[in-house]
This record gives C-alpha cells, structure tokens and sequence, in this order.
C-alpha cells in the first residue's frame, strides 16, 4: 500500500514538473502560419530555445537537428481562446468549484482571477489538448456592470498559468447591464460614467476619506481603465448599444475599448471600423435570443472583417461551446463564406480569427498567435486540417515545452474501452 | 386495461393507414387526421404536404440513412414520395426535373429526436419559458404542444442551416415525469396542428438525476434525493397500473399518458446522465411493464453499452459535451463511438437551439473520437445517426429517415460532404416540397416575429 502511494505521489510529481523546451524541426507539413495567409505545402517549422525560428517552404533545417516527419500532418500556432472561464471552475453547475461570478461581494471592479485560476482544472487539460495554448481568462458581472479584472494565461502543464494579470477589465452595457444595475441601460451608463470620474478623481486624489459610489477599492481598480493602461471590454449587443459604447470615448478620450459579444455589430460596422476598435464575437449566432439582438447572422463576422473591423472568434453561451470547439466555429465561417448572400472568411482569416487575432486583441506581443521568427514556440500538430471536424492535435508544444495531452476524459475511454469484468473490475483498470 | 387496448388498437390501425397511404401515394395528412377517433387524437394534425415537383437528383453521392451508399447517385421523388433511388443507370422520366448534384451529396432530411424549439422559443424572455411545468415532479398530463410557438425563428434555422425536416418536442427536465413530445414536420405553419407528424406516437419525456431532485428539493419537498426520484416514480407507476386496470375510471390526463406508455402506444425518453441510474431505471421498467425507448444526454452510455445492447434502448447523445453540471462530469467524446461499436444504437441528438442547426457536423466528431481508438464506423453508418436512427426512436421509421421507395420525399441536398465542416445544406425538401434554396431568397422562411425587424429575411 506505502509503495503504490509512493508511486501515486511520484506520477502526480512527474505530471507536475515543468519539461524543457526542446528544439524540434518538423519537415513536409501543411503548414499554417496563423496570419491570415493560406497554408502552405511541403514546409517546414523550426522551434529553438521556446521560440520560432523559421517556417514556410523552403526553410532549411539547420544541420545538428534531427526533423520530425510532418508527412500527412498540418502545423499550426497554437489557438488561443477568448473571454473564457478556464480555470475559474471545476463543474459549471457545482457553485462551490466555480469562481465565475461573485454576486454577494461587496466589490466589483476590484475582482481580479489572477490569483485564483487553476491550472489544474480538467477544462485546461482538455483545452489543450484540442490545440489551445493561451486564452484570456474573465470573471463574469455578478452584482453590479462591472464584472472585474480578466487575466491572460498559458495553457502549460506544471507553470504559473497567468502570463498578464489584470489585462482587461469587463462591464456590461447591453440589457445584462441593465438588469444589474437597477433596471435600465439609463442607468447603466450613469454608473459606467459616474465609476470613471470617481476613478479619475481618486487617481487624482488617493486620500479621499469615504467611499462615494464605488469602494477605494473599486476606484482603484478602474484607474488603469480611465487612464487607458487597462482595457476595458464593453459586453454589447444591440447595433445602437455598440455606438452609444464607441461614444465613450468622447468624453473619456483615453478608454482602450473592446466590444465583446456584437451580435448586431455587422449593422454598424463602418462605425466600429472608423473607431480603430477590435472585436471578440461568438461565430455562430442566428437566432434572436433577445431584444438585443434581432439581426443576429453568421455572417456577422464575415461582414465586419469585410468593413475593416478586427475580429477574434470568442464567447462560450451554450454547454456545448468548449474552447476546443474554436476550429469548429471557425471552420463553420470558412462554409459560410461559400453560400450565396452570406459573410464568412477565407481559410486563412478563419485560422487567424482563433489564432493571432484574438492574441493581438488581448495585448499579446506581436507575433504571438503566428509562426513568424521570434513568435513563441507555441505549435500544434494536427492529424488534418485543423478547422475540419475529423482533425485532432497530435503534438502541442508552448514554448517549445511538449505537453501532455491526457485529462479526466482520455482516462475514462482507455478504462471503458473494453467492458470486460471477467478477470477484474473496470474500476481497478488504470 | 381494455380502455387502454382499445386505445393501442386505435394507435395501430392509425399507423397501418399511414403505411397503406405511404405505399399508395395519397397525402398522409388528412387520412390519418379522419382515421382517429376525436378521444384518441383531440387536437389532430391537419398537415398537408405543401406543392412539389417531380425531381430528379442525380450525379451526387448519396446517403439512404439507412446505411447504404451510392456513387452518382440517382433520387427521385414526385408527390410527396421517393419513387426510386439508385445509380447513374435508373431510369429518369421524361417529366421529372433534372437537378445536378455533381459534387454534392444527398441525405435524408436530418431528424432531431430532443428539441425544445417552440417551447422554449427565442427570443428567450420570461414570457416565452413553456418548455418545464414545474409546479409538481410528476405532470405527465402536459402536452408539448400546447406549448408550441409556431413562429420559433428557431425552426428556419435548423431547417436552413441542419437541414432538419421533422423534430420531436420534448417537455423540459425539471420533472421526473415532464410530459408528452409532439413531433413536428419543419414546415412553417400559423398552427402547431399544422406541423404535426401525421400518426407519429406520444412520448412521455421523464428525467433521472440532478434536475428533478434539485428543482423539488429545492422547496424541501420530494423528491430531494435520487432514491425520492425512484420513490416518486414507482408509486406514479402504481397509481397507473391501477388505472389502466380500472374498466371505468374517471378520466384522468396524467394516467391516460401513463396507461399509454403501460399499454406500450407511447413511448419513453428518457432524460438521463449517468450509467448507473439508466441500470436502475431499466429495472424499473422492468418493475411496471413499460419500456425504455431511448436515453437522453446519455453522457456515460458507454459504461454500460453491453447492457443497453441487450435492452434495446437507443442513446440519444451529444458529441462532446462535458462537465456543465455533476453528472456530466464523466462524458467523454468517444460515446457515441463506444456505444455503436458495442452494437447498441446511437442517436445524435442536440437540445438547443444552436446545436440543431450542426447535428451533421456533431455526428462527424463523435466519428472521429472514435476512428481514432480504432473504431472506424463508415460514414454511411454515421448518416443514420441523425436520420434513420432518430426516426426509429421517434416510432416514424415506416414512413421517414431514409431514403426508400414509398417514403415521405425528405431530402437534403448538400453542397459538399455532410460530415464536413465546410459544408451546408443548398435544398431541402419536406414531403417532396422544396422550403429551402440557398440560392433563393425566396425559399427562406421568416418568422412572423422577424417581419420588420432587423435582420429580416438576410441570410442566417
């Protein structure tokens, strides 16, 4: 019994040790490079020391590594999620595993997951193995508009998963905002408003005796967004809601915004084009889930692309939206894009969309999300094309470290492959 | 018990006429609307095919649902029915019109066996939540369609965009005992009369596990646990039993339903995670003399795959959806391929609004899951899934969910292989009519609720 602890304790060990980036060539994939171009033939992929160093045809393997046969295989950058819950919970529905929202806190804006995602959590084991590297990481508005401070993480076995703490924080302006703030946009809008001025006069004045609206702490919180260090991601929906939340700046100039969610935002496109402001939108919504959001298309995505607007896939609203499910979405774009009247994106903008956008609209350095020279050697190889419902990842490295791609699930289906009980227990089948 | 033999009886003759109609040619609806008695069959069907022309689908790869495979295919269909199918040889009547299929493929209109499209209709406000009577564990007196909004906006999507020809409308899960489904054809109708399946059976949706107990529990009433859903349940049964055995009970709605599921005239979906409750609930089936037609969400089917073999209870399953609530925790997405391969049936099923509008594509991944621990089920297998599977399940196997000579003419025709994600449905034909062409704007229907509004009419 000590012994088969012992070997317990050694395996949750081996799982927990971080491995060394390891350089790696691959040779003869289909390669992806995650910018928006189509992919390319017969090429080759070079990882040193947890960065790109080269990919494309014609790119020569450097003559001390042995290359990795690509043959039947694709390359991509690893994908990287949009306004996620990873880590924050371990059963959706099982309020005491989940640190989505915080509905009785006395604080908003304050709220910060930094500290509190686990990269244990079974939802980061199955991410990766479909191919997620990087995602950012939110809580969700519980008591008041503002839902508090999101997170950027690595999807890395056995490392410190936030790369970017604080990264953004998130305030709902659509009719979730209203509900949570009294009943009314009005309203609303009067607390956005009156949250930033209280931030800016506490910015100005830190010594402030009481609290006015906002906790010290709130107000504190929300400095770094009126001062446009933090950016702030307005959750709108509704095409008059995306330009009343363009229209803050007009009165707070320094704001960074992002619209999260505009379903409607194809009807107003021009406009959010013309304000220089990205978008993380949800691929596939048709249907008019509520008043805000009427005009909802699949080609909404395709059509803001198509204004000039950029846009990463992202939002999960129904149980089956997993951020493993990205290549399927975006693939959906790429069907889209093929029906008379409708919107969509080309293969390329359609890896991009889950890839290096999404990557660049969360304030990842240049490059991350591509397999330009100097990217981060986050790669993942697939057994197809990626954004086809039969391909899987074979191999994903981040940083150039191999990760594991078992979990909870993979556990199971290896005990349950064979039903036999005539010599032992499934149960005692590992 | 005679009252509820009289009933079956009725249910049969209804079914024997369809198929009588099916063979011959007439219009189903309006024969087996006249063949039921008005105490069997109070709010009839009044569906009536719409218009069709007699087409010739050739040159396209085609999918019969029920596992078969043709190479320049050949489907022709004229009043409503498929006359034949075959290879690039069948013979093609001068009067059908030729539509090129090249490069295309055709299945049977996709079926979805769990749907709340129309009582839980979008858009998704209070005043529209018809879908849980949640006022008791047990209401098997509702009706689903009772609570159907005809002018869903849902239904055009899954018919656009999944191709989805006929559904089943179930009553939510918050009860052990939820209600009857209504099948629906995906026609757009100002009545839900007007899209019920001709002679399809009742079903009686109920709900194992955390639902049920969480929403009653909830109220510190029973039931609260999973041996109070059992407690419930058994003694339900009982009372029904004693119903149906009774020669002139006083009517009763919520018996009736259950003397109908007793006397086997209406079958069981039932709502249900894990493995070991499904063992426990075959048992209680067992216990009362019903039968279990299908589980739903089914997420750990494939722990006991063998036993649902050797029941003969289908799966209706997702592909991969995991850990939303406790028992969904051990759902993996090799399901649907564990459950096939042990020789039990699979039924993709989707349970949302969204989800129906892909129930090809879900089928693809859950092929996938499987190919790769060395399960290889052929693509034409995959097809009856979300087609000749459900229709089975659903009790409408004799007159739809595969494409055979006699058979109501509903037919997908898509623009690329349908267990691509590249690919959509381009027609789609409900009894031999065409309600949908991407390449016609026209053929597109609108919801009521869409007509001036934004986003009427666009491409969805």
């Amino acid at each position: 019994m000590n012994a088969r602890l012992l070997l317990a304790a050694a395996s949750l060990l081996a799982l927990a040790v971080p491995v060394a980036a390891q350089d790696m060539v691959v040779t003869n994939a289909t390669v992806a490079l995650g910018d928006g171009s189509a992919p390319i033939e017969r090429a080759t992929v070079v990882v040193r020391a947890g960065r790109v160093v080269a990919a494309g045809a014609g790119v020569a393997v450097p003559a001390e590594m042995t290359p990795v046969d690509g043959s039947g295989m694709w390359v991509t950058p690893g994908l990287f999620a949009s306004i996620t819950n990873l880590g924050l919970s371990d059963v959706d529905a099982v309020d005491e595993s989940s640190d989505v929202s915080a509905d009785r806190s006395p604080f908003s804006a304050a709220l910060d997951v930094s500290p509190v995602i686990n990269p244990a959590a079974q939802d980061i084991a199955i991410s990766r193995a479909g191919g997620v590297t990087r995602a950012s990481v939110t809580p969700e508005a519980g008591s008041e508009i503002f839902a508090g401070q999101g997170a950027l993480i690595d999807l890395g076995v056995g490392r410190t998963p936030v790369t970017n703490p604080r990264a953004f924080q998130l305030v709902e302006l659509g009719e979730r905002g209203a509900q949570l703030s009294g009943g009314s946009r009005t309203s609303a809008h009067a607390m956005l408003r009156n949250a930033l001025v209280e931030a800016s006069s506490f910015a100005a004045d830190p010594e402030r005796e009481t609290d006015v609206m906002l906790t010290r702490f709130d107000a504190a919180a929300l400095v770094p967004v009126v001062s446009g260090q933090q950016k702030l991601y307005v959750r709108v929906h509704r095409a008059s809601d995306i330009l009343a939340a363009l229209e803050l700046t007009e009165i707070f100039p320094a704001l960074d915004l992002v619209l999260v969610g505009a379903t409607e935002g194809w009807m107003v496109a021009d406009a959010i084009a013309a304000a220089g402001v990205p978008v993380i939108a949800a691929a596939l919504n048709d249907l008019p889930e509520s008043f805000e959001r009427l005009a909802a298309t699949q080609s909404n995505i395709g059509r803001m692309v198509d204004a000039g607007v950029m846009v990463g896939i992202g939002g999960y609203e129904s149980s089956g939206d997993h951020p493993r499910s990205l290549p399927q979405m975006a693939g959906n774009l790429v069907a889209v894009s093929r029906m008379p009247g409708a919107a969509g994106l080309s293969w390329g903008e359609a890896l991009a969309s889950i890839t290096s956008v999404p990557a660049q609209i969360a304030g990842l350095a240049a490059g991350t999300g591509t397999l330009a020279a100097g990217a981060p050697g986050d790669v993942v190889l697939w057994d197809g094309d990626p954004l086809e419902l039969s391909s899987a990842p074979v191999r994903v490295f981040i940083e150039g470290v191999e990760q594991p791609l078992d979990n909870h699930q993979t556990r199971l289906r290896d005990r349950y492959r064979s039903l036999d009980e005539s010599e032992m227990p499934r149960g005692m089948v590992r | 018990m005679r009252k509820a033999l009289a009933r079956s009886a009725a249910l049969l003759a209804l079914a024997g006429a369809l198929a009588a109609c099916s063979s011959t040619g007439t219009t189903s609806g309006p024969a087996s609307a006249s063949a039921a008695a008005p105490a069997d069959d109070p709010y009839p069907s009044t569906y009536e095919r719409y218009p069709g022309v007699a087409t010739a689908l050739v040159g396209a790869t085609v999918y019969d649902g029920a596992g078969g495979r043709i190479e320049n295919g050949t489907v022709l269909f004229a009043d409503g029915e498929v006359v034949a199918i075959g290879g690039p040889n069948l013979p093609i009547p001068a009067s059908y019109t030729r539509i090129d299929g090249t490069g295309k493929f055709v299945t049977p209109g996709v079926i979805d066996i769990h749907s709340h499209l129309g009582d839980y209709p979008t858009p998704s406000v209070a005043a529209h939540s018809d879908g849980n009577e949640a006022t008791s564990p047990t209401t098997p007196e509702v009706w689903a369609e009772h609570s159907v909004w005809p002018q869903d906006p849902g239904f055009s999507r899954a018919l656009m965009n999944g191709g989805v020809t006929t559904l089943q409308i179930l009553p939510g899960s918050a009860n052990l005992m939820g209600g009857r489904s209504v099948t629906l054809r995906n026609v757009p109708s100002r009545t839900v009369q007007g899209m019920k399946f001709p002679g399809a059976p009742y079903s009686l949706k109920m709900a194992c596990g955390e639902n049920p107990k969480r929403v009653y529990g909830g109220r510190n009433q029973l039931p609260s646990t999973r041996m109070g859903n059992f407690a419930v349940n058994r003694q339900t049964w009982i009372d029904a039993q004693e119903y149906a055995a009774d020669e002139t009970p006083d009517r009763n709605l919520a018996n009736e339903t259950l003397a109908g599921v007793l006397a086997g005239d209406i079958m069981v979906q039932n709502h249900c995670y894990r493995a070991d409750e499904m063992a426990l609930v075959l048992d209680m089936a067992d216990e009362f003399g019903y039968r279990v037609t299908a589980f739903h969400h089914a997420v750990e089917s494939y722990k006991i795959a063998d036993l649902l073999r050797e029941h003969d209870v289908c799966s209706a399953v997702w592909a991969d959806w995991y850990g939303f609530k406790m028992e969904a925790y051990d759902a993996i997405p090799e399901n649907a391929a564990l459950i096939h391969n042990a020789g039990a049936c699979v039924v993709i099923h989707s349970d949302d609004q969204n989800g129906i509008q892909r129930l090809n594509q879900e089928a693809a991944k859950a092929q996938a899951d499987g190919r790769r621990i060395g399960i290889d089920i052929p693509d034409e297998q995959v097809i009856s899934w979300f087609t000749l599977n459900a229709a089975r399940a659903m009790g409408i196997d004799e007159q739809t969910g595969s494409l055979a000579t006699g058979k109501m003419a509903d037919v997908v025709l898509w623009n690329g292989d349908p267990l691509s994600v590249y690919s959509r449905p381009e027609m789609v034909w409900v009894d031999g009519a065409l309600l949908y062409d991407a390449n016609d704007p026209a053929r597109r229907p609108v919801s009521d609720f869409e007509l001036g509004q934004p986003g009427e009419g666009d491409t969805k």
